[in-house]
């Protein structure tokens, strides 16, 4: 399947669902995020759309005045087609369902996207940090990240950004 | 069989005990077996048959209790940082570090923007030898070890310290 007859499958099943957004790709598909638990079970489970593979979960933060995004590709081995998932999440209160029980790659991706950009992914069996340590403050990859300023008392320097290369 | 064979007589040495001891303790420094990032690569390299740091007497170790010197080969963040300070509290006396890298020395790459990456494994451990390099070739940290050598020799470890 094309993408545009992914986009029109799902919009059949879940009417009122994708959004329209002109900043993305041919192959990326904006979706509302309070069915999402429901649309990428439809997502795997629809015989021809069979995404059996989730390759990825990103985060985005789009800056100041937008949302912050998670991105999801899936894979249908089957079909042999492709789809990008965008959801925007409100800044202040970021979360949306977990997909980690339909794809259990999902259980890292997602806790790596928390990790870095706060994003609570409910349902979550496990939403622990991955790479930060359990005691890290705040989120950084948001564009707003304040470098913390010490770390069990060891004491991570703030170099001013060119000053003193000049 | 060898040079040695019928060239003495069976014979006794006379030898400052300190600084035999500096002797026996430089030649044989065994190193504690962990590579944190890319450098990590070079120490595996000067430790394989090309370099070889068994001719100096180095041996890995994979326990702290046995390591004598502490190689820090890699970046150290800062979630790593309290284990590298863990491990260190964990080596027997005498005890050496040696800083790997630009990474371990001064937060190298990252030292601008690698908001998790700890500055200097000199803030968490007192560092006796620095490696310069990113990464440093074999070469260069053998020359190191060298330069630890040549620091344990000159310890003198029956002597008591006075601040
Ligand atoms: S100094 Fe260079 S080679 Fe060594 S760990 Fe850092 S980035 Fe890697």
């Amino acid at each position: 399947m094309t993408p545009a007859e992914i986009k029109t499958a799902i919009e059949s099943q879940f009417p009122g669902s994708v959004l329209e957004n002109e900043d993305l790709a041919e192959n990326q598909v904006e979706l509302k995020g309070e069915q999402w638990l429901e649309m990428a079970t439809f997502l795997k489970n629809d015989p021809n759309l069979c995404f059996d593979q989730l390759e990825c979960i990103t985060g985005i933060d789009t800056g100041e005045a937008g949302p912050l995004q998670t991105r999801y590709n899936f894979h249908s081995m089957e079909h042999r087609h492709k789809i990008e998932v965008v959801i925007s999440h409100d800044r202040e209160n970021p979360k949306v369902a977990s997909i980690e029980q339909l794809w259990r790659i999902g259980d890292w991706f997602e806790r790596e996207t928390y990790d870095m950009f706060g994003i609570v992914y409910e349902g979550h069996r496990d939403l622990r940090r991955i790479l930060c340590p359990d005691d890290w403050e705040g989120w950084p990859l948001r564009k707003d990240y304040e470098g913390q300023e010490d770390y069990h008392g060891i004491v991570v320097p703030k170099i001013k950004e060119e000053e003193e290369w000049e | 069989m060898g040079v040695l064979e019928n060239r003495f007589k069976d014979n006794i040495i006379v030898a400052s005990l300190d600084k035999f001891l500096g002797w026996a303790r430089s030649t044989s420094p065994w190193y504690f077996q962990f590579g944190l990032a890319c450098c990590a690569i070079e120490m595996m390299a000067s430790a394989a048959s090309r370099h070889d740091l068994e001719r100096i007497g180095m041996m890995p170790r994979s326990s702290p209790r046995q390591a004598d010197v502490m190689i820090v080969a890699g970046t150290v963040t800062m979630k790593m940082a309290l284990r590298v300070k863990k491990l260190y509290e964990q080596m027997a006396d005498p005890k050496y570090v040696i800083s790997m890298g630009s990474c371990a020395t001064s937060g190298g790459p990252y030292w601008q923007h690698g908001y998790h990456v700890l500055k200097g494994v000199d803030l968490v451990v007192p560092v006796d030898v620095y490696v310069p390099g990113c990464p440093p070739r074999p070469e260069a940290l053998i020359e190191g070890l060298l330069k630890l050598q040549e620091k344990i020799q000159t310890e003198r470890p029956l002597t008591r310290k006075t601040a």
